[in-house]
């Protein structure tokens, strides 16, 4: 996830400060990882550097005064750039479930108990993104539905591999 | 407290074995997926631990009394008092009105025409079907076609609910839907579902999973 495109995109709105910029993010994107304080000022700072946000005066407040920043036409043009080019989608050949399923055959160890093993922690995730999914708002529901359907595919490769693991098995050895 | 136990079961059709050696414990008010790829004897689980098919060998206890070992008459009674079904295809009667179809079960005991379709309507208007009460199964959509059957599952107040691929048949958004509504209204009653299926999504609704493969329940939480 690029932090610098997803606040600046955020900062299209209007001009916040560090801290509100934070929070907005942590609601809309964070999901269970909150940004920390740091990684938004180092950021922000990066931004400032490149010309893609400006300072746009200071808030006085109770506690220490926080600068407010507004993205550039640069940063505007920055954003469009990113959302307009496609994610490289993840071509997933080194896995580390296919080497735990290779080494435990190698080494004479069950590949069916860590298939098993990993299906039950699977399913124990997706069980907990539907169960949140059931108590939260559409964007809830899609981002969960996000990471349901990627387990999903997990999920089938387990079981297809499940089925497969005495013929692999076979091949592993020869 | 286990509601429903099944061991050792066997059933073969012709030189095809179904289940060699399954088990499956049912606790009162848990929902249960049972998975497995095709043709892995899921399904002939369900019919067995149901009582809809008798299995060549093995138990199969509900409560205090033995399914396995009771009279197709005692084991059809059962069926009607204490468990309901839904099917992939919600298998509703064509000629009679959605509203007719889920007052079957209630009728079928001796409930008065007027007090059935009075209770069949509160459990479609939960499942969001009531609309469609006066309409025939082929007039309404497979998601509504799947809410009407799950209203029939449970109009008669069942302890467990047997669900074979109740979303088998519907698009993603709709199955959620149904899986959604059957799960809450179960949960609701303290009905215990038995849900089978091949969709790691539809199994994420219930409370633990049972893994069937080559015949051989894996039941994980009571193993050994």
């Amino acid at each position: 996830m690029s932090i610098g495109h997803a606040l600046l995109g955020l900062l299209e709105g209007g001009p916040r400060h560090g801290y509100d910029l934070k929070r907005a993010y942590d609601e809309r994107f964070g999901q269970d990882r909150p940004l920390a304080y740091g990684q938004v000022y180092s950021t922000l700072s990066r931004l400032l550097k490149n010309g893609l946000v400006t300072e746009a005066g200071v808030e006085a407040g109770d506690g220490p005064e926080r600068k407010r920043y507004a993205i550039t036409d640069a940063g505007v043009t920055d954003v469009e750039r990113w959302l307009g080019t496609p994610e490289k989608p993840e071509p997933y050949l080194q896995n580390t479930l296919f080497t735990k399923v290779v080494l435990a055959l190698l080494s004479g160890r069950s590949a069916t108990e860590v298939l098993d093993t990993q299906r039950a922690a699977h399913l124990t995730t997706m069980r907990d993104l539907t169960r949140r999914k059931g108590d939260g708002d559409l964007a809830d529901q899609l981002i969960c539905d996000f990471a349901l359907f990627h387990l999903e595919a997990d999920l089938r490769w387990l079981e297809l591999t499940a089925a497969r693991v005495d013929k692999l098995a076979e091949e592993v050895a020869g | 407290m286990s509601l429903l136990v099944a061991q050792d079961l066997h059933k073969s059709f012709g030189k095809t074995h179904a289940l060699e050696g399954a088990a499956l414990t049912i606790r009162a008010g848990e929902i249960v997926a049972v998975m497995g790829p095709s043709g892995s004897g899921k399904s002939t689980l369900l019919h067995c631990i149901a009582g809809i098919l008798p299995p060549d060998s093995g138990v199969v206890r509900y409560g205090d009394r033995e399914l396995t070992a009771m009279s197709d008459r005692d084991r059809s009674e059962l069926r009607r008092t204490d468990f309901g079904f839904v099917f992939q295809f919600g298998q509703l009667v064509p000629e009679l009105t959605c509203l007719e179809n889920v007052a079957v079960p209630l009728r079928l005991s001796g409930t008065k025409r007027r007090d059935a379709e009075r209770l069949a309507l509160d459990w479609m208007a939960k499942l969001e079907v009531d609309t469609v009460a006066d309409q025939r199964p082929g007039e309404t959509s497979g998601g509504q076609g799947q809410r009407v059957a799950i209203a029939r599952a449970l109009v008669t107040g069942p302890k467990v609910i047997f669900a074979d691929e109740p979303t088998g048949a519907l698009d993603s958004l709709n199955g959620e839907r149904v899986m959604h509504l059957l799960t809450t209204a179960a949960r609701d009653t303290g009905a215990a579902v038995v849900l089978v299926t091949h969709e790691a999504r539809v199994a994420a609704y219930s409370d633990r999973e049972v893994v069937v493969r080559d015949g051989k329940a894996r039941d994980v939480e009571f193993a050994g």
